[in-house]
Parts: C-alpha cells; sequence; structure tokens
C-alpha cells in the first residue's frame, strides 16, 4: 500500500467515524428537542441526556482529527477547499459553536430554558446538512479555477438538485443512525417507554433513508458520470449495505437484539460510505486534485503515520474505558450511578 | 470607507476569533491543574473544604471548556479558510505538531467527561483523582503542540523553499525551532499564573462581600501560592525570552522598545511617546537594562530598529503593549508576594479590604496581560507571517466574502460571551458554597 493510500484509508476510518458518532448525537439532539416540544420529554429525555453528557466533547474531537489530519496529509486540500468553502466553512463553525457551548450552557448551567434546547436541536440537523457541502463539491462543477484564484459557485450549488439530495439523505441517515442507536441503549437500561417510542422513530426514517441514498446515485450520474459508473462497477458493496439495512430493519421491527440491529446499520452505511469513498478515488476534488498530487513530502507523511500509530496506542485503551464506563456498564445506563 | 482587501479582513477575522479563543484556552490550560492540586490536598488532608474546592472549579470550568473548544475548532478551520495559501506550506512542514495536538485534546476530551461523571463511583477515591492527571497533561500538550506551530512562524527552520517549492524537509527541526522553549515555557506558565489569579479573585471578591467561611481562606491561600511562583516562573522565563528576541528576532524588541540605533549600554524605556523626529519624549528610562534584557551584562549592543529595511519593520504601537504587558506581570507578582507576607508575618491584615479589591481586579488584569502579550507577539512579526520567507498578504485568501463573515462571527461572539456570563453566575449564585457544605 502506498503512503497516500495508507494516508487517505486513515482519514476515512476517522471521518466514518464522525459520521456514526456525529449522527447519533446529532440525531439525538434533534429528538431532545422535538420530544420537548410534542410534550413527550419525560420518556426519552433522561435516556439521551444519559448517554450524551460524558461524551459530547469527544464527538467534535473526530472533526477536527479529520480536517487537520487531510491538511497534515494532503495540505493542497487547504489551498483548494480552504478558499472555496469560506462561507460553508464558516456556517458549520458558527452550527458547531452553538451547538456546542449552549448543549453545556443547558446541561451544566442553566437546565430546561427552551430557547437553548430549540438551538441545540435545530442545529443538530443543520450540521449534517452544511457539511455535505464538501462532499457535494468534492464531485466538480462547483469550483472555478483562474490562474491562482479559486472560487465557488455558491448559487449553483444552492440550485443545484444534486447538492439538495445529499442534504436530504444526510438529514434522514441522522435520524434513522441516530434512532437505532438510542433505541438498543434505551432497551439496555430497561426503559420500554423510550425503548417502543425510539424503535417508532427507527421505522419511520428507515424507509427515507435508503430512498434518499437511491436518489444521490440517481441524481449522481449526471453530476459526474464517470464516479457513477465506477460505482455500478463495484455496485456488490451496495448490494451488501441493502442486506445489512434489511436485517437492521426485520430486527427492529421485530424488536429483538437491538444489538445487532444497530450494527448492522453501522455496516450498512460502512459499506456505502467506502463503496462510495473508493469509487471517487484516487480524486479528492474532482478533476484539480487527486491524491497524488496533492500529497505531502514523503518525510512528514511517515512522521504522520508514526504519530498516527503512537497516538492510537493511546487512544484506544481510553475510549475503551469511555465505553466501558458509560456506554456498556449496566449501573451507569439504568441510571443507578 | 475602506476599500475591499480581502488580507486585512482575514487579519482582523483570525485577531478576533484567536482574542476570544485566547480567554478560554488559557483558562483551559490552568485550571485543570488548579483542581488536581485542590482535590489532591483535599485527599491527603482528607479535608472536605479542598474536596468541595475542586468540584465546584470544575463544575464552572466545564462551561469554559465547551466554549473553548468551539471556538478552538472555529480557529482550527479558519487557519485554512482565511490562509489557505500558508496552510499550503504549514500543512508540509508543521503538519506533525497540528496532528499531534488533535491527540492531546482527544485524550483531554476523554478523560475529562470520565473524571466528570465518577465523582463518588469508585471505593478508593485515590483511583478518581488519577482521572484528572490525564486531563491535566493533555490540556498542556496541546498549549505545547499548537505553541510550537506558532514558534515555527516565528522562526521557520527545518526545509528549504526555493522558487516557491520546498524541499528537504525535517519535521522535528521545524518543531524545535530556536523560539519553542522560551515560547512554550512562557505561555505554559502565564496560563497558570492567569488561571490562579482568576481563581483567587473568585475566592477574594466573596471575602470582600463579608462571606466569613474558611473555605473562602482556604481557597484564596491555595491560589495566591500557586500565583506566587507561577508569576515568579513567568518573570524569569520573559527575561529568557528578551535573550531569545534580541538574537534571533531583533526587529521585534527594538520596535517594542522604541531602540533605533544599534548601541550598547542601551536603557529601557517604559511609555512615553514619539515625536516626529522618532524621539522619545515623556518615557522613564532605566539605564543599562535594555543591554541587561538582552544580553544579560550592560555593554550588551542592541540592534536597533534603523538596521532593517522600512518595509520589514513592525508598527511602533506595540511598545505600550510590551510594557502594559510587563507591568501588569510585576504588579501581580507583588500583589501576592504582599498576601503571602502578610499571611505569615501580619495575618489579620491578609484579608484587608484593599488587598481583596485588587485581588479581585487581578483576574480582568492577567487575562488583559495576555491579550496585550499575544498581540505584542503577533503584531511584532509583522509584515510576515512566515517571518523571512512568506508576507501576510501573500498568505491570505482571495476570497470576497471575508467582511461578511467579519460581522457575523462578531455577532456569534457576543452572544457566546453573553451566554458565557449569564450561565456562570446563575451556576454558582443559585448553588452557593454554604448550601453544599451543610449537603455533605
Amino acid at each position: 500500500m502506498t503512503l497516500e493510500l495508507l494516508g487517505i484509508t486513515v482519514l476515512g476510518i476517522f471521518l466514518f467515524g464522525y459520521v456514526i458518532i456525529g449522527s447519533i448525537d446529532f440525531g439525538a439532539g434533534f429528538y431532545s428537542t422535538y420530544s420537548d416540544w410534542a410534550g413527550k420529554k419525560h420518556m426519552i429525555h433522561r435516556v439521551i441526556q444519559r448517554y450524551l453528557s460524558p461524551v459530547w466533547e469527544v464527538t467534535n474531537v473526530f472533526l477536527v482529527f479529520f480536517f487537520v489530519g487531510i491538511v497534515g496529509f494532503f495540505p493542497k486540500t487547504a489551498y483548494y477547499y480552504g478558499t472555496a468553502l469560506l462561507i460553508p466553512g464558516s456556517v458549520s463553525i458558527i452550527l458547531l459553536a452553538i451547538r456546542g457551548s449552549y448543549y453545556a450552557f443547558s446541561n451544566y448551567g442553566a437546565p430546561d430554558r427552551k430557547l437553548y434546547s430549540v438551538l441545540y436541536g435545530i442545529t443538530g440537523v443543520l450540521i449534517p446538512a452544511s457539511l455535505t457541502t464538501v462532499l457535494t463539491i468534492s464531485e466538480g462543477g462547483f469550483i472555478t479555477v483562474e490562474g491562482d484564484k479559486v472560487t465557488l459557485q455558491l448559487g449553483e450549488l444552492l440550485t443545484n438538485p444534486y447538492s439538495w439530495s445529499v442534504v436530504m439523505l444526510a438529514f434522514v441517515s441522522v435520524l434513522f443512525i441516530s434512532a437505532s442507536f438510542l433505541t438498543y441503549y434505551a432497551n439496555k437500561a430497561n426503559d420500554l417507554k423510550a425503548q417502543t417510542l425510539l424503535r417508532k422513530y427507527a421505522l419511520l426514517w428507515s424507509a427515507p433513508s435508503i430512498l434518499s441514498a437511491l436518489v444521490v446515485m440517481y441524481m449522481l450520474r449526471f453530476q459526474n458520470p464517470i464516479h457513477f459508473e465506477r460505482m455500478i462497477e463495484i455496485g456488490w458493496l451496495f448490494v451488501l449495505s441493502f442486506i445489512c439495512f434489511i436485517v437492521a430493519v426485520y430486527f427492529i421491527y421485530k424488536g429483538i437484539h437491538f444489538g445487532w440491529a444497530f450494527l448492522a446499520v453501522v455496516m450498512q452505511y460502512a459499506f456505502a460510505f467506502f463503496a462510495y469513498g473508493f469509487s471517487h478515488y484516487p480524486y479528492l476534488l474532482y478533476p484539480y486534485l487527486t491524491i497524488y498530487d496533492g500529497f505531502t513530502n514523503e518525510t512528514m507523511a511517515k512522521a504522520l503515520v508514526v504519530v498516527f500509530i503512537l497516538g492510537l496506542c493511546v487512544l484506544i485503551p481510553s475510549l475503551y474505558l469511555l465505553m466501558k464506563l458509560f456506554l456498556f456498564n449496566h449501573d451507569y445506563v439504568k441510571g443507578q450511578k | 470607507m475602506f476599500e475591499y482587501d480581502a488580507a486585512t479582513y482575514s487579519r482582523l477575522l483570525t485577531s478576533l476569533t484567536l482574542a476570544f479563543h485566547i480567554i478560554f484556552a488559557t483558562i483551559g490550560v490552568g485550571v485543570p491543574l488548579m483542581i488536581a492540586l485542590a482535590h489532591w490536598i483535599g485527599l491527603k488532608k482528607n479535608d472536605e473544604h479542598y474536596l468541595l474546592l475542586a468540584r465546584r472549579w470544575m463544575r464552572g470550568f466545564v462551561i469554559t471548556v465547551a466554549v473553548g473548544v468551539v471556538t478552538g475548532t472555529a480557529i482550527g478551520l479558519q487557519l485554512s479558510l482565511l490562509w489557505p495559501k500558508f496552510m499550503e506550506i504549514a500543512g508540509q512542514v508543521i503538519g506533525l505538531p497540528l496532528f499531534m495536538e488533535t491527540f492531546a485534546f482527544f485524550i483531554e476530551a476523554i478523560f475529562l467527561g470520565i473524571y466528570i461523571y465518577t465523582w463518588d463511583r469508585f471505593k478508593n477515591p485515590f483511583k478518581h483523582f488519577l482521572l484528572i492527571i490525564p486531563v491535566v497533561i493533555g490540556a498542556s500538550m496541546s498549549a505545547f503542540f499548537i505553541t510550537t506551530v506558532n514558534a515555527f512562524m516565528n522562526t521557520p527552520q527545518g526545509f528549504v523553499l526555493e522558487n516557491g517549492v520546498i524541499t528537504d524537509i525535517q519535521p522535528l527541526v521545524a518543531m524545535f525551532n530556536p523560539a519553542t522553549p522560551t515560547k512554550v515555557a512562557h505561555v505554559l506558565s502565564s496560563a497558570y499564573m492567569t488561571s490562579a489569579f482568576v481563581l483567587a479573585a473568585i475566592a477574594a471578591y466573596k471575602i470582600l462581600r463579608g462571606n466569613k467561611h474558611v473555605y473562602y481562606k482556604k481557597a484564596l491561600h491555595l491560589t495566591m501560592v500557586a500565583a506566587f511562583v507561577f508569576s515568579c516562573a513567568t518573570a524569569i522565563i520573559g527575561d529568557f525570552s528578551g535573550k531569545f528576541l534580541a538574537e534571533y528576532q531583533p526587529e521585534k524588541l527594538a520596535a517594542a522598545e522604541w531602540h533605533f540605533e544599534t548601541k550598547g549600554n542601551a536603557p529601557l524605556i517604559l511609555y512615553g511617546t514619539l515625536n516626529e523626529d522618532m524621539e522619545v519624549e515623556n518615557g522613564i528610562e532605566i539605564p543599562y537594562a535594555l543591554s541587561i534584557l538582552a544580553h544579560g551584562v550592560p555593554s550588551g549592543e542592541v540592534k536597533g530598529l534603523l538596521e532593517f529595511p522600512e518595509d520589514e519593520r513592525p508598527p511602533l504601537y506595540i511598545h505600550y503593549l510590551f510594557d502594559l504587558m510587563v507591568t501588569i506581570g510585576m504588579a501581580l507578582t507583588a500583589l501576592s508576594f504582599i498576601y503571602l507576607m502578610l499571611k505569615r508575618f501580619a495575618t489579620r491584615f491578609a484579608y484587608h479590604k484593599a488587598l481583596m479589591g485588587f485581588t479581585v481586579l487581578s483576574a480582568p488584569l492577567a487575562i488583559l496581560a495576555i491579550e496585550f502579550g499575544w498581540i505584542f507577539a503577533e503584531v511584532g512579526r509583522q509584515p510576515w507571517i512566515l517571518r523571512g520567507y512568506m508576507k501576510t498578504v501573500e498568505g491570505a485568501t482571495t476570497s470576497e466574502h471575508v467582511g461578511l463573515m467579519l460581522v457575523v462571527f462578531i455577532i456569534v461572539y457576543i452572544l457566546l460571551a453573553i451566554g458565557s456570563i449569564i450561565v456562570l453566575r446563575k451556576l454558582f449564585k443559585e448553588n452557593p458554597v454554604e448550601k453544599e457544605l451543610l449537603e455533605s
């Protein structure tokens, strides 16, 4: 494996990590606000808070890791994406700022403030939408490069059906992933009321998530035919993804094996995510930037890989401890600690 | 009124974000250490008051961490958004510490969550104490790594740049550049110092308001001792920084001191004004002090600003920033020293109203000193973004919307500031110490 491929794989794994734990987090925020608004707060609020409180900060670091890592491994992305993404990037920063700080404000400072809760919930669905801009732009057609000036065609981006279909996919996926995880978590907590409600949400968002994925694929055919063809070539990965989806929905519908159901959801998105990424290879930004011409020098790449491995040696046990103490600790989950 | 210039707006927006972030970052680096100290003393002495102190500081700390994390994420992204050409180079040379910083941040975030939610969960309280240690280390390590990046911008090395092409890169040489030791040491000690004064100010405020509980006196004593130790460390390191500047960035030192002609036996000028002929008026002159600051001997020759081409000189107003930073540092060192002397030899004056009043003021003053110090350090390397390699204007984005973003971020930071103040006040007002002590 070349260093370039190793670099993008590492970043891909972390991005996928962010997609999953970020989705749980964003969706949980949305459900928390929605339940408050719909008068169902007493049913699921507690389960959500118990999960979120110790981990909210960690979620953010996955994102930071990704964008620092990509500038480290592929410094040219800073040049292209940095210049083009000023507005969408700033929008994401602002939404993240509102969300992070207001979460802390309402949970540690002034509980039950309606305003905080609404801000928190709304940003939860807007952030994934704003972050998808990067994915859309990477398909090409939204950036013009003249000399050394890179410009984003913001109007084009906002009126393009492909970009909206990606936003739609992000929105429903967040709600689906989150609900299927929270169902599992509520079930572990023996909280039947929360489990029943969250199970309903999971089933409700399952069909839209798969439909919007199909829409995105259909739209990609016009946006970037080359990419689309490559995706068809590895179509079996999408079939695997679909099978995982069926398994997940079956378990959730039957009300059994919630842990396996959530794992199936993760696998569903993993297959789709890596199939999408692999077929996009070698482009980071079509057609201007591939992972080969944007790669950092060899010395730095090797240093980054070494640090990455050392970092993982500290990170994995720490994450394991975190999960052991909160996620998989029966007494904590049930609210006895 | 102004002609649009992306570089100017990018500089304004970056300064704004950093100036806001640095308040929370400083607290984020220093406060975990203070929490650990209080926690440790509480366990050692089996004193409930110190344990409660640790717990209450931690509660407030969570709020500041949240704002620190989001503004830190903002500056992390803004570096690429506002300075794409600079980051293209920096990514190749200094990507390593940036990357390591995220690992330090990861560890801090994970263990902070665990530490907060496991009070009372361990049978052996020392096990719980151990969880704060990775938080302290993570916080200080991220300050360390990120400061090496800034140090690199001041004294870039570890690469060769020819016709826009970078070769011969040595990541560790870039990271451990000449500016790294003094910068890192100064950043860490001043963050510990500032956090100690911020926490001392809270205790002093309560004492000033007439709260007599011994809890506040313990809090004041712990923080003031720490404040004194770190103030002395900061002053000593500050002296090393002067010697570093004289050797590696003489134009910054010369501009800070309004030292125009190269000469030995150079005096240090405090405050004052410049007339049209560039002569200093109304300043306080301390003979030989600049030579001593720069070289350790009164006869040391200090390079003057006139030796540098006009378009490579930093603006002269940084003189005031340098003076204000040093003045505040000295005054705060004296303050903590006076407290310690009184406490030791005349305890009944140790809580005198005037002393408590100054201690309350020490918090905003210490934070102002941090801001002045950073503005001095950053403006002092203008016009360079990478000293000797790339001018600031060459690194900036070409986007046409930076002005709009500046306005939007001003609003966001105002909201965050108001939110933090309201929440922190509420958090402690509604849950006074006296009540918590009764409950336990």
